[in-house]
């Protein structure tokens, strides 16, 4: 029993980070229909930022409370690193929607945007990998064979905040509504006085901000950085945001967390050489039976 | 011909012959298919310092002495991103548009057991430092290693596990897709039940994993005496990591890949007091190693690993075979004839990784080492096992 709750709690670990990006998918595809390639590397940035801020902020010669290099890591990583999807957006998505062309190229220059993060990472610094310095203190608690860690408490608890703020957001907000309106119609949405690129801009906040608020939970919790870290978990974290229902936040949320259990307890009960082979066939088996994923609606056109 | 173009022909002769018309020596080509990217990047970058340390000191004295000329040394690296294909690629171009007369490299198995089937089907002469499984030069002539082998790299381990942990029951996780890792853990499975041990757990994990908390938890169930990790640094790190955070409290038994200088600073305090089987240990080292660990350290500010000390012996064992020919034949598949030739004749090499003797399938005998991480974050030498 204590094997199944511990794998449990392994699995509410590892889906947060799914959870985390499916999000940010999630939230551009919902409003842009762009299926964002480059949101995985955003991550993978947001992780960076964290190590280049939370080493700045180390390196004062300052003896810093228990915590407080958190404390302020944690927002300024989040700002830098949602300024990078903005970043993005207006040198990369804006001038493509602007001049109308199929989405089909806006999603590879998604692709080649993820490459030219990964690739200008390595050409600025180096390809030897960054260890995270400790910015709080590991406990660890044995809870009748149970092991936690505070790290892991704070990284699902951060799923969980996270995911009941946007669905406030999207459901409850003014900027929500008009999110949800850009989806609904993006011709009609001017006309009602909506400033349609503000509201796309927020989008890319939202979405990269929770990226890189994932990028340092992942960073504290397997503190080895390396370029291409945020290819394959953005990957994964992009077919969970399918499987969940992409466009709906709701969905990601789900789709992450059921990502990881399928990983997890794959691991558990078989072989683990059978991980991602069994993990992506029983996806696939509930795409076949659900091809809108769990929460989606159908639609007219995808691409 | 157009005698106004007359003038082209010195010039046309000069890229065509260009030893004919450069006064000195032509340059020894060498080229290092290495991984400067990729999942291993310290492992490139140190075996580079150290070949690049040997390139210039050797080119100041005037270049390599080959039958009473001097040669100097000219070494290509490429990268192969830690990948499999990507080392097929850049050997092949090494090989046939570089046209170097050796080749020392790949390093890791991942990539040196490909590469390896390339530079014997284009008869190049190949050495690997660092690579371990025994399939690298397995009936290829034209392939030769400087490290000891997994077949005998896994008794070391086991036995020294059974000894220092008092172990019966051991854990094996490994990395499903590396030549290396795979092998290794096999080969200590084998071992291990032989000498009246049980393995209890034997899981594995993927190239881009991060999160093995499932695997360790399995693992932990079954209540292991230790956890054998023949696993590359990164990976190792991360594991000794969570496998503490998910409360085991046991010792880990890690293979010679543990041994880079990047280890500490991504593993920190939870690898201090590990034991893991490697090639060399720089604490307390004498002699020609004390002195290449010196002059390592101060061009480079740090300590050299066990891949930088190989490379260091691989390319001393490939210019010892150039000087045994006597001869630099400008014809480079010839050339390359005479090195294989003399590195298969080589009987014995004294190199700051120790003595090496090779046998029939150009794979050395030496000693291993097992070394233990110290408080301090130093490799230290406990045991030293010859065959």
């Amino acid at each position: 029993m204590d094997f199944i709750i511990q794998q449990c709690v392994n699995a509410l670990q590892w889906g947060s980070f799914y959870a985390l990006i499916a999000l940010g998918y999630s939230l551009v595809y919902g409003v842009l229909r762009l299926i964002n390639f480059a949101h995985g590397d955003i991550f993978m940035v947001g992780a960076y930022i964290a190590f280049f801020v939370s080493t700045f902020f180390l390196s004062m010669q300052i003896v810093w409370p228990e915590g407080v290099v958190l404390a302020f890591t944690v927002p300024v990583t989040v700002i830098l690193t949602s300024l990078v999807g903005v970043t993005l957006e207006r040198v990369a998505y804006r001038p493509l929607r602007r001049k109308g062309v199929n989405r089909l190229y806006v999603v590879i220059t998604a692709l080649m945007c993820g490459l030219t993060l990964e690739n200008g990472n390595l050409a600025l610094l180096g390809a030897s990998r960054k260890a995270l310095p400790s910015l709080l203190e590991k406990q660890i608690y044995d809870l009748g064979g149970i092991a936690l860690t505070n790290v892991k408490i704070m990284v699902i608890f951060t799923a969980i905040l996270v995911f009941v703020m946007l669905h406030l957001i999207v459901t409850r907000t003014k900027a929500g509504m008009a999110m949800r309106a850009v989806s609904w119609d993006p011709f009609a949405l001017p006309l009602m006085g909506i400033p349609m690129d503000r509201i796309i801009v927020f989008t890319f906040i939202l979405g990269s901000g929770i990226a890189g608020l994932g990028g340092i939970m992942f960073a504290m919790s397997y503190p080895v950085l390396d370029p291409y870290m945020g290819a394959m978990t953005g990957w994964k974290a992009f077919i969970a945001a399918v499987v969940g229902g992409i466009g709906e936040v709701k969905g990601a949320f789900v789709g992450g967390f059921l990502l990881a259990f399928v990983e997890i307890m794959v691991v558990a009960f078989l072989p683990s050489t059978f991980r991602d082979l069994f993990a992506f066939s029983i996806l696939l088996l509930i795409l076949w039976k659900r091809p809108t994923g769990i929460f989606g609606m159908p639609q007219a056109t995808k691409i | 011909m157009n005698p106004g173009k007359l003038w082209l022909l010195p010039l046309a002769a000069a890229f065509l012959f260009p030893a004919a018309s450069a006064g000195a020596a032509t340059p020894l080509k060498i080229g290092f298919p290495l991984p400067l990217t990729g999942e291993i990047p310290k492992v490139g970058e140190s075996s580079k310092y150290a070949a690049e340390m040997l390139r210039e000191e050797i080119n100041a004295q005037g270049g390599l002495e080959v039958g009473g000329v001097k040669y100097p040394l000219e070494f290509i690296y490429e990268d192969n991103e830690s990948k499999p294909e990507s080392a097929v690629s850049v050997t092949l171009k090494l090989i046939n548009l570089d046209e170097v007369v050796a080749l020392v490299g790949p390093q890791s198995s991942r990539q040196a057991v490909p590469a390896g089937g390339e530079a014997n089907e284009n008869k190049t002469p190949m050495i690997s430092p660092w690579s371990t499984n025994p399939d690298t030069t397995r009936d290829r002539p034209w392939v030769f290693r400087a490290a000891f082998l997994d077949p005998f790299q896994a008794p070391v381990a086991a036995r020294f596990a059974a000894k220092q942990f008092q172990a019966k029951n051991a854990a094996i996780l490994f990395e499903v897709s590396n030549d290396y890792s795979k092998g290794l853990a096999d080969f200590f499975k084998l071992v291990w039940e032989e000498q009246g041990g049980t393995v209890v757990a034997m899981e594995s994990h993927g190239p881009r994993d991060n999160d093995f908390s499932a695997q360790l938890t399995k693992i932990i169930s079954f209540k292991p005496d230790f956890i054998f990790l023949p696993e590359n640094y990164n990976f190792a790190a991360l594991i000794v990591r969570q496998g503490r955070e998910l409360g085991y409290k046991g010792p880990f038994m890690g293979s010679d890949a543990w041994g880079s200088a990047e280890l500490m600073e991504l593993c920190g305090d939870s690898c201090k007091g590990q034991y893991f089987s490697t090639h060399y240990a720089a604490a307390g080292a004498t002699g020609a190693t004390r002195e290449f660990i010196d002059k390592y350290r101060a061009k480079y500010g740090y300590v050299p690993d066990d891949v930088a000390a190989l490379t260091w012996d691989a390319v001393n064992i490939i210019l010892k075979a150039i000087q045994q020919g006597g001869e630099v034949n400008p014809d480079v598949v010839k050339m390359r004839e005479i090195i294989r030739a003399n590195l298969a004749s080589i009987s014995n090499f004294e190199g700051i990784t120790g003595n090496m003797r090779f046998d029939e399938q150009g794979d050395p005998i030496k000693c291993a080492v097992v070394v233990r991480i110290s408080e301090a974050g130093e490799f230290t030498a406990v045991e030293s096992v010859c065959p």
